[in-house]
């Protein structure tokens, strides 16, 4: 076991007030899920449409990412390709640079998060601020986010409140939901303002109009995408879909998923700079499409499937794991069941395999998932990749965890279970000895939190032989 | 050809194994909804998110937009010269300006306009359409309408002609043949602006209007 | 997904390694209640487990070696009949997937197609109906994940529950909810499967119910050692042994 991770866990175990936050907040979502999608039938057909979406677009990638540039261009979007998240952020900086900038306006983006970009940009004296309500509460507070859809979710009104009253010059303390957005108003009404770039994600990109297509709530994402005079949209390379009509039933289902509604406050469909004549929006728009090891992932065809994530958030909310540990503890960009699989893929096994072990394979994410990704397979998967011993492959840190005694362990399993008169034997051994197994390893472990097993004194085995149970 | 990072990325997408995908069928034929049916849904759904909705006449929509106005004390309304809906509030306006707020034209760039715009109580638009099934009106800003108007005012009138009111998404995308001509920007408004960033308790007006009211003309 | 509508003459059992060796009462409680049915039951008795222990932890090859076992134990063209979702699950959804582009892939596509889950096979195929010999019970149930979501037969399990007339059903408040059980990840990450378990308990602790049911041995050696350990009231116990314990009075 990882001792970061394991003390992440026990950590956030052992918070209340974490766990009822979540246990709060998740819940809620789930009936939120169930009342929006009230028809099985119906919705899953929804979730078969959105699957060959996403499988096809995947299937076409190459020729969609060049028909989406080709467009783009056509429209006057500037498109910028990086191979990393490195480059991505230099190719940032530049365009911000270049227009002597020193402020950015930021929507919410996943993909930023991935890049470390406040960070980078912080370090080059820009500054950058939060527009996202759940984001802007985090940058106060100076943490990341712990869920992909609410990223301050793990802090009640009062500790926001002393987040405001701390860190806002002049806001007054107040656990009144509408003052503080009004406060979040008020300060980042300026920003809009005063931002010489905005910044923003890309839910879905078109490849047949060269259109980027951002839903939300707030307005903030408008705000960042017309106000300042240039927007950079950052995007990775597996969220283009092939045509326009491709968009009313990912729409419905990304919506549906995410936060339990038909349709956000605001869909947005940016398909251009200001063209001449007009009067507002930007006058230089740019398109960033990050690889960051997703070319390497849509190497292999099984593991490809986690590219079709639209980041809805749904398989966190339905996590029994995540709901109890919070996202936090997961270490990583991307928490719950699909940072579980899309993590070890880009940053490797050595450093979060993990993470695909932090699962009961219970199912209930690749229940809900509106693309319908195989999670528990792929979560399989990757745990076949961090003990393989075959070489080569596409997952970073093949092997990893590799330990010779599992693998010991498991040969002598497989020798006992193939040789049933051994099997009986150990199993009769067990049925006498049971109760005197020194509690150590795995036993142990299991004794925290329970009594020891029961092992029986005479096996199905034994009693179906010996009473004649069966015919045979 | 110089080896550029969009090359090597192409070139890794394209050396993986093909997949065989076909083209779903992304909608299932609807049975085509009464016009009736479609405002009552699409006004059942905007007031369940909170915009407030009148429906009334071609004659009468303008004495509504006054009065939308005067009883939220509107001193300023941002309005777009060139436009139908906005050489209406011209006319209407000129006629009886009485208890009406003073008309702010967004005739300039929005650089030389910024500090008035940031500043009017109201704007009005037209609406280029609606979708009925899950309630949203389509904002098609242009040079004459710009977008800031349905973005930064606190309140934010909408005027939508019930017969571009559209069942679907699908439809109004097929119907106005969107693939072929996309604007600058257009936008789905499905009513004020909201959140529940906040132990996911809701709370309208964020960044976006604190106020929506559509005005369905018939 | 469903198993013959006509009533076999001869089945097999595949009673798992978790019944073999902590719940043998369940395994004969559930083959007695297929035989008095009028079915004959085979136990082959070279069986031993369904791999699924392996698959999960990222050994196919192994989990391979001793589903071949199983294969070939099983060598009759007759349903295979499971009192588990969980190794049911296996055997039927993912044989398949383990063994492709293995020469032995057809005769696991057709080992697959035979397994059925014992409760399913109760209701769907035998259509059993009883007579409630008991005392007035609440009893609630507990699904698990594979019988929920893979093999899809909770409302089997319950159906059965229903046939007795003395046995008050009350259901879970969070029902669909993982017990924590999860084979090897209830010890490989004991910390998050012990508040799972911990909040099944007490879920289970609020429905006032004397026992909790469950068709998976692994969920219900994870749960009632959770309960035992708190010193709560109820009890577990397997569907099939219940029933023949109700049937009997």
């Amino acid at each position: 076991m990882d001792d970061g991770f394991q003390q992440n866990v026990e950590r956030a175990l052992a918070d209340d007030q974490l766990r009822r936050n979540f246990a709060f907040a998740m819940g809620n979502f789930i009936l939120k899920r169930k009342a929006v999608f009230s028809d099985p039938t119906e919705t899953e057909r929804l979730r078969t449409v959105g699957e060959a979406i996403k499988r096809r677009a995947l299937a076409r990638l190459p020729e969609l990412l060049e028909a989406l540039e080709a467009a783009c261009t056509r429209n006057g979007i500037r498109v910028h390709w990086a191979e990393t998240a490195a480059v991505a952020n230099r190719m940032v900086l530049e365009i911000i640079e270049s227009h002597a900038a020193t402020r950015v306006a930021k929507g919410k983006s996943m993909v930023s998060e991935e890049m470390h970009l406040n960070a980078f940009l912080a370090g080059h004296d820009i500054e950058v601020v939060e527009t996202d309500l759940g984001e802007f509460i985090i940058q106060l507070a100076g943490e990341t986010p712990s869920h992909i859809i609410v990223p301050a979710i793990h802090k009640n009104k009062a500790q926001i409140a002393t987040i405001f009253h701390d860190k806002i010059p002049g806001a007054p303390y107040t656990e009144e939901v509408a003052e503080l957005n009004a406060i979040a108003r008020r300060t980042l009404r300026r920003k809009f303002q005063e931002a010489g770039v905005g910044l923003s994600g890309v839910n879905f990109a078109v490849a047949e109009t060269g259109t980027l297509c951002l839903v939300e709530n707030e307005g903030n994402g408008r705000m960042c995408t017309t106000v300042p005079p240039v927007h950079i949209a950052l995007m990775g390379i597996e969220k283009v879909v092939e045509s326009l009509e491709d968009l009313p039933p990912l729409l419905r289902l990304l919506t549906g998923s995410a936060t339990g509604q038909l349709v956000t406050t605001y869909v947005n469909l940016i398909t251009s700079p200001r063209r001449p004549g007009e009067k507002d929006g930007p006058t230089e728009v740019h398109l960033v499409l990050l690889d960051n090891g997703r070319s390497r992932i849509y190497q292999d065809p099984q593991l490809r499937r986690t590219l079709q994530c639209v980041r809805c958030g749904t398989c966190l909310n339905h996590c029994p794991v995540y709901t109890r540990i919070g996202g936090h503890a997961y270490g990583c960009v991307y928490p719950g069941p699909i940072g579980s699989i899309l993590t070890p893929q880009m940053e490797g096994l050595d450093k979060a395999g993990e993470l695909p072990l932090a699962s009961s394979l219970c199912g209930a994410c690749e229940e809900v998932c509106p693309v319908k990704i195989p999670i528990t397979g792929l979560l399989r998967r990757l745990r076949d990749e961090a003990v393989s011993d075959a070489p080569g492959g596409i997952v970073p840190g093949r092997g990893s965890r590799r330990s010779l005694s599992e693998r010991l362990a498991w040969k002598a399993w497989a020798w006992l279970n193939t040789h049933p008169h051994l099997n009986a034997a150990a199993t009769a051994l067990l049925g006498v000895f049971g109760d005197y197994l020194p509690p150590a390893g795995p036993l142990e472990r299991w004794m925290r939190y329970r009594v020891e097993p029961q092992f029986s004194a005479k096996s199905l085995r034994r009693r179906v032989k010996e009473e004649k149970v069966a015919h045979e | 050809m110089s080896d550029t990072a969009r090359d090597r990325i192409l070139a890794r997408l394209r050396r993986a194994p093909r997949d065989e995908a076909p083209r779903p069928a992304v909608e299932p034929p609807a049975p085509p909804a009464e016009r009736r049916e479609r405002v009552e849904r699409l006004k059942t759904l905007l007031e369940a998110m909170r915009a407030e909705v009148r429906q009334v006449t071609e004659t009468s929509w303008v004495e509504a937009l006054g009065d939308v106005l005067r009883t939220r004390g509107i001193e300023t309304l941002l309005y777009a010269p060139g436009t139908p809906v906005g050489q209406a509030v011209e006319a209407a306006w000129a006629a009886d300006p009485d208890g009406l707020p003073g008309l702010v034209p967004y005739a300039a760039a929005a650089e030389q306009l910024k500090d008035r715009i940031f500043t009017v109580d109201a704007a009005v638009t037209a609406a280029a359409g609606a979708v009925a099934d899950t309630g949203a009106l389509i904002l098609r800003p242009s040079a004459a309408e710009p977008r800031l108007m349905s973005l930064v005012p606190p309140v934010h009138v909408a005027v939508l002609r019930a017969d571009t009111v559209f069942a679907s998404l699908g439809e109004a995308m097929r119907a106005g043949r969107w693939s072929e001509d996309m604007p600058t920007n257009l936008v789905l408004v499905s009513g004020p602006s909201k959140t529940a960033d906040i132990e996911l308790i809701l709370a309208f007006g964020v960044h976006g209007p604190k106020e929506l009211i559509v005005l369905i003309v018939e | 997904m469903t198993s013959d509508s006509s009533k076999p003459a001869r089945v097999y059992f595949f009673g798992t390694c978790l019944v073999d060796a902590v719940y043998p009462e369940a395994g004969v409680a559930a083959i007695r209640l297929i035989e008095r049915e009028g079915v004959r039951v085979t136990f082959p008795p070279g069986q031993t487990c369904c791999g699924q222990p392996a698959y999960n932890s990222g050994f196919p090859e192994e989990a391979r070696r001793v589903a071949r076992h199983q294969i070939r134990t099983f060598p009759d063209d007759l349903p295979i009949v499971v009192p588990s979702g969980s190794c049911a699950g296996m055997m039927k959804h993912h044989y398949p997937a383990l063994f492709a582009g293995d020469p032995e892939l057809p005769a696991a596509q057709a080992f697959a197609a035979r397994v059925v889950e014992w409760s399913e096979f109760m209701v769907a195929t035998l259509g059993v109906a009883y007579e409630d010999r008991g005392e007035p019970i609440r009893v609630t149930w507990h699904s698990s994940c594979h019988a929920l979501r893979e093999m899809r037969v909770v409302e089997h399990s319950k159906a059965l529950i229903r046939l007795l007339r003395n046995v008050e059903l009350v259901e879970l408040a969070r029902e669909a909810e993982c017990c924590g059980f999860g084979g090897t990840f209830s010890v490989k990450q004991p910390a998050i499967s012990g508040a799972m378990v911990a909040d099944k308990v007490d879920d289970i602790a609020r429905t006032g119910a004397a026992r909790v049911l469950s068709g998976d041995g692994g969920c219900l050696m994870n749960i009632t050692g959770a309960a035992a350990r708190r010193e709560l009231p109820f009890e577990g116990q397997h569907l099939a042994e219940f029933i023949w314990e109700r049937i009997h009075g």
